[in-house]
């Protein structure tokens, strides 16, 4: 069986940086952060009181009050995305689509926490008839892919894929393969969260994963630098539409790149940590290489996972080192959480995105807040400012929880 | 103050996200109102919530309309 190609031909997003694909860009281009203080609960009495929330989203167009009180906000955003991803890529617009062939690949790392936190709150006090018959459908993680087929009639596979911080990009690499393999012509695949909760604060506070530097938030993200000392935790979402070049030809359709590889891996080490070694994401960046057929030193720009973490940024170097060895120094490796701070689930859609949009505009996203890189962290990283530079093969890692790695391999389309 | 009536189709407005203008004594919430099962539970908890009661799910089930509920809010409260 011959693999079908896969290109993409709609984006959307909701980030720290901006309620739009475009936007969020625009930020990124200019290497703005978009950290800042937590004001969705009294966070006082919090280690870390900073994080990357969604600012100034109106979700009337979008949702009515009616619908939106029955959907925890990581659906919200979700849906949003979704909605904007389809408008963009023409979808919408398309008489002959057919439905059945159409299908959504949304997941979350968490998903409804807020939800969550609510309810459990509202039974202690008042008993179990204050539980809302939407707890269970306003919270659980497939319920974007099913919202969004709701909404949109796409009658195809459905599903969301949760694997912590690698969610968004096994649930693109799984929907591309849905279409190389021939089961659906067109998928909406990503991921999306919503976790800067109370208690999703405390837990990974409580797990010493989280910045504490309150008193400066916009440079709190730090990745590759001595003064890091854990990520800032983020909201948002990243939704793309991949679609069957055939499939995308015969409508006229946009087409923003190709997904030409796909790699996933596991540690087999630690719970919350990677090897020093970075072997599990070594073994990823290989896989998906090999899925590519292309070689290691034919990608010219990394999208690290690059979290701003003390283990996790040295051991994706050593990664990458081991993967590409003397091409390691030729090569850029940025990592936009510098900016973004750390969307979990949806990071490794929004950085699928970022990582399209290099190649499409000829830029490399920087890494900010980069003053003085950590011994044996010595790549490209882009520092501090965006770059042009012709990028034609871009690679996205995402590395969760659990030890589990991922990594998507971006080609510029070119017939 | 306002009447229980007043108060009755407030909350049915906003919990089924229909305008005050759409919403007769007479109106029932599945038929007219567009709400759903998972709906008029949602319905029923608010009302609850509202007039400090509660309502029993054997009652709960006969509030079809919004006289229904009316009725049984002066009745009970």
């Amino acid at each position: 069986m011959t693999k079908r190609r896969v290109v993409i031909t709609g984006m959307g997003m909701l980030s720290p940086l901006g309620n739009s694909v475009e936007a969020s860009w625009e930020g990124i281009r200019a290497g703005r952060s978009g950290i800042g203080m937590i004001d969705r609960f009294d966070a006082s009495g919090y280690n870390t009181r900073i994080g990357g929330a969604i600012k100034d989203l109106d979700i009337e167009p979008y949702l009515s009050a009616k619908e939106a009180r029955k959907l925890d906000a990581f659906i919200h955003y979700g849906l949003i995305a979704a909605q904007q991803a389809v408008e963009a890529s023409g979808l919408d617009q398309c008489q002959y689509l057919d439905n059945d062939r159409v299908g959504v690949a949304i997941g979350s790392g968490i998903g409804g926490l807020e939800f969550i936190e609510k309810s459990v709150l509202a039974m202690d006090k008042s008993g179990p008839r204050k539980v809302s018959p939407f707890f269970v459908p306003a919270s659980v993680i497939n319920m974007i892919s099913g919202n969004v087929a709701i909404r949109f009639g796409y009658r195809g596979p459905n599903i969301a894929i949760t694997t912590a911080c690698t969610t968004g990009t096994h649930n693109i690499g799984y929907a591309a393969r849905t279409i190389a393999y021939g089961d659906a012509d067109v998928m909406l695949a990503g991921g999306s969260e919503m976790a800067t909760t109370r208690t999703g604060i405390a837990a990974f506070s409580a797990a010493r994963a989280l910045s504490t530097r309150n008193e400066e938030p916009e440079q709190a993200s730090r990745p590759w630098d001595t003064g890091r000392d854990g990520f800032v935790l983020s909201d948002g979402a990243g939704v793309l539409v991949l679609e069957d070049l055939e499939h995308a030809r015969n409508r006229g359709a946009t087409i923003y790149g190709e997904v030409i590889g796909f790699g996933m891996s596991d540690d087999a080490h630690h719970i919350t940590a990677p090897p020093e070694s970075g072997d599990g994401a070594a073994r990823s960046m290989n896989n998906a290489i090999r899925d590519a057929g292309i070689q290691a030193a034919d990608i010219s720009y990394i999208n690290a996972h690059g979290t701003s973490t003390l283990v996790g940024d040295v051991a994706e170097v050593a990664a990458v080192k081991q993967v590409f060895g003397g091409h390691a120094h030729k090569l850029a490796m940025s990592s936009t959480k510098s900016m973004t701070g750390h969307l979990l689930g949806a990071a490794g859609a929004v950085e699928a995105i970022f990582s399209v949009l290099a190649i499409r505009d000829g830029v490399l996203p920087p890494t900010i807040n980069l003053e003085n890189p950590d011994s044996g962290c010595d790549l490209d990283f882009v520092a501090n400012t965006a770059r042009a530079a012709d990028v034609r093969i871009a690679l996205s890692n995402s590395f969760g929880f659990g030890g589990t790695n991922g990594t998507l391999i971006f080609q510029r389309f070119e017939g | 103050m306002s009447t229980v009536e007043e108060r009755v189709k407030k909350i049915v407005c906003e919990q089924l996200g229909v305008k005050e203008s759409e919403v007769q004594n007479s109106s029932s919430f599945v038929e007219d109102l567009g709400a759903d099962s998972l709906d008029t539970v949602e319905l029923v908890m608010a009302l609850e919530e509202e007039f400090e009661t509660e309502i029993p799910d054997e009652e709960a089930e006969k509030l079809a309309s919004v006289q229904d509920a009316i009725d049984y809010i002066v009745a009970h409260t």
